[in-house]
């Protein structure tokens, strides 16, 4: 048994340590061995701390032991992406300019999920500061796709979506600003959520986009990702933006909910532009839905196409004042070569900042400079408003939205690298959810003829993650295209 | 309002702070031109009336009690810096004799 311990789902693992059919300790043991053998291969993690996780691990058996284990978390290992600080433990977000900076704090995500008793391990590898769809732009070489290592994970959580794919750790968090936990999962044939804006606390989280980012899970099954999801949840007062709301059990919702259901077909998202095996394979997976008595309702989000460049004027304007920060005064990296003051922010940033965050930061200054504002940021807020009103029409009609993740399965490491435009397109179907501040899940649905997987995006209304989990779950028990893993 | 069609790159990259190297500009140029030609659609959307979004679920006067918590020492709140001294960050001199 404890052989396979790495391919379990977090609900089995739970189970066995229920059971005494394993330890935590040895969990741990099977999750590092793993690691060893497959991620020379993978790249998901940029620092791993096995000493400590292996520390939590028997803390964990103690407490089993004592009686007083925390519930279904309690020995669990969870990996997180690395831009959430947990204290003692590097945070690079894969940039050079944070390469020796060390968490003096803890995440709120990362306090809860200790508090759960989880093993929270390893710093998982992203585009750098989360701008990016491949995670090519980690300063700290690519993460490969787990089922063809010439392709891209996805970003900007790739090793994130890798490691649950390579059965490297069974739960892992990533952050989502324009369909950066979704379009990864998808890529790589895992399940990852976007939770509502505020629904996650922030505190702790580096950040990119400050009203677009929000921290949300991966797991091979959307039972691990309700659990997983409950553990991060709630008010937190400090984050400023934390919403003050019930958290439900979500993982008892997933069986109280049976619909049946108003399903939405955004007709812009079945458009030109989508790989054929993608289409057929979501296709197959919305006739399931039609199979098992739920309506399906076409629905109009006329907006659709400005959310693209509406998402990236916003974005980069937020990211330039984030990212002011890095500054070669507070946080590690300062150049030898500066003289004077403002040789010190221009030279660090320009030393330790990678092509991508440049090219945003200093998009963001001038879309947000004197002069452009009104053309680009102000009116880009505007059309936001109008993506939103879309959203909330068709929630009129449905109870959720289903859409393709990802216009491609996973392409080739080079590919899109010198061309931002086409890489930000990979983005197309996720990021009107992130602007309008709702939830969303993408569901592995199966594989193209080269094995490559493919996401189905169920997307709900705001602070319905239960109802939405509950849909994503209908398909997911009866599928579970997520449950598989390449040899590697 | 200025119409550009393409960005004075070193102009921006000054207003980000960030000191580019002369084959960055010289690739940013046409990339940056190129998003902000892509950023056009923007202009023929019809916003006349609208309210610019700022937050999807905004929240005002979210205040803290006024009661004091646990903060960092001075020595972790520095841990990071690259160069401190006296429980100070040290920066280079930036009042001109």
């Amino acid at each position: 048994m404890p052989d396979s311990l790495h391919e379990k789902t977090a609900a089995e693992l739970g189970e066995c340590l229920a059971q005494g059919e394993a330890s935590a300790v040895e969990i741990a043991d099977a999750f590092v061995a793993r690691a060893t053998a497959v991620d020379e291969k993978v790249h998901a993690f940029l620092h791993r701390d096995d000493e400590d996780f292996l520390a939590q691990a028997k803390r964990s058996d103690e407490r089993r032991a004592n009686g007083q284990s925390r519930g279904a978390l309690d020995g669990v290992p969870v990996a997180l992406k690395d831009v959430i600080s947990m204290k003692g433990q590097p945070l690079t977000a894969a940039s050079r300019i944070l390469e020796n900076y060390v968490s003096p704090y803890d995440a709120t995500a990362v306090v809860k999920l200790k508090e759960a008793g989880a093993l929270v391990w390893g710093r998982l590898n992203l585009d750098e500061f989360a701008m990016g769809s491949s995670t090519e732009n980690s300063a700290f070489g690519a993460t490969h796709n787990p089922w063809d290592l010439s392709r891209v994970p996805g970003g900007s959580s790739g090793g994130s979506a890798a490691a649950v794919a390579a059965r490297q750790a069974p739960l892992t968090l990533g952050s989502d600003t324009g369909g950066s936990i979704r379009q990864p999962a998808s890529l790589c044939g895992v399940v990852g959520m976007k939770p509502t804006y505020g629904m996650v606390s922030r505190y702790g989280l580096a950040a990119f986009a400050s009203s677009l980012d929000q921290i949300g899970p991966f797991s091979q099954t959307v039972e691990d990702t309700a659990i997983l999801l409950g553990a991060i949840s709630g008010h937190d007062p400090l984050d400023s933006t934390s919403y003050p709301t019930e958290v439900p059990d979500y993982r008892k919702g997933l069986t109280e909910n049976q619909g049946p259901w108003k399903l939405g077909l955004p007709k812009e998202f079945f458009g030109e532009g989508i790989d054929d095996e993608v289409r057929r394979l979501v296709d197959e997976a919305i006739a399931f839905y039609q199979a098992e008595g739920h309506e399906l309702v076409e629905v109009s989000l006329p907006q659709t196409e400005l959310a693209v460049p509406v998402y990236y004027v916003i974005a980069t304007a937020e990211a330039s004042s984030n990212l002011a920060r890095y500054d070669g005064i507070r946080y590690t990296h300062r150049s030898e070569r500066a003289e004077n003051a403002i040789d010190v922010y221009s030279k660090s940033r320009g030393e330790g900042f990678g092509e991508e965050v440049k090219r945003r930061c200093i998009l963001g200054a001038y879309g947000l400079s004197s002069g452009y504002y009104d053309a680009y940021y102000l009116r880009a807020q505007k059309t936001r408003t109008l993506i939103r009103k879309d959203f909330e029409a068709a929630f009129e009609q449905v109870d959720a939205i289903l859409t393709p993740t990802s216009p491609t399965a996973a392409f080739k490491q080079g590919e899109r690298s010198d061309d931002p435009i086409s890489m930000y397109l990979s983005d197309v179907f996720t990021i009107s959810v992130n602007l309008a501040g709702i939830p969303g899940i993408s569901v592995p649905c199966g594989f193209t003829k080269d094995g490559l997987p493919v996401g189905l995006q169920v997307i709900g209304q705001a602070f319905k993650e239960s109802e939405m989990l509950a849909v994503a779950h209908a398909y997911d028990k009866t599928h579970q295209f997520g449950r598989r893993y390449p040899e590697l | 309002m200025k119409e550009p069609q393409t960005m004075d790159v070193e102009y921006a990259a000054n207003l980000a702070r960030i000191d580019l190297t002369v084959e960055e500009k010289k690739k940013f140029n046409g990339q940056l031109g190129d998003i902000l030609q892509y950023f056009e659609k923007l202009k023929a959307v019809d916003v006349e009336g609208v309210e610019p979004m700022a937050h999807a679920f905004p929240r005002h006067n979210v205040w803290d009690e006024d009661e004091s918590r646990a903060g960092f020492s001075a020595e972790e709140a520095l841990s990071n810096a690259p160069a401190k001294r006296k429980d100070q960050v040290v920066v280079p001199k930036v009042i001109e004799e």
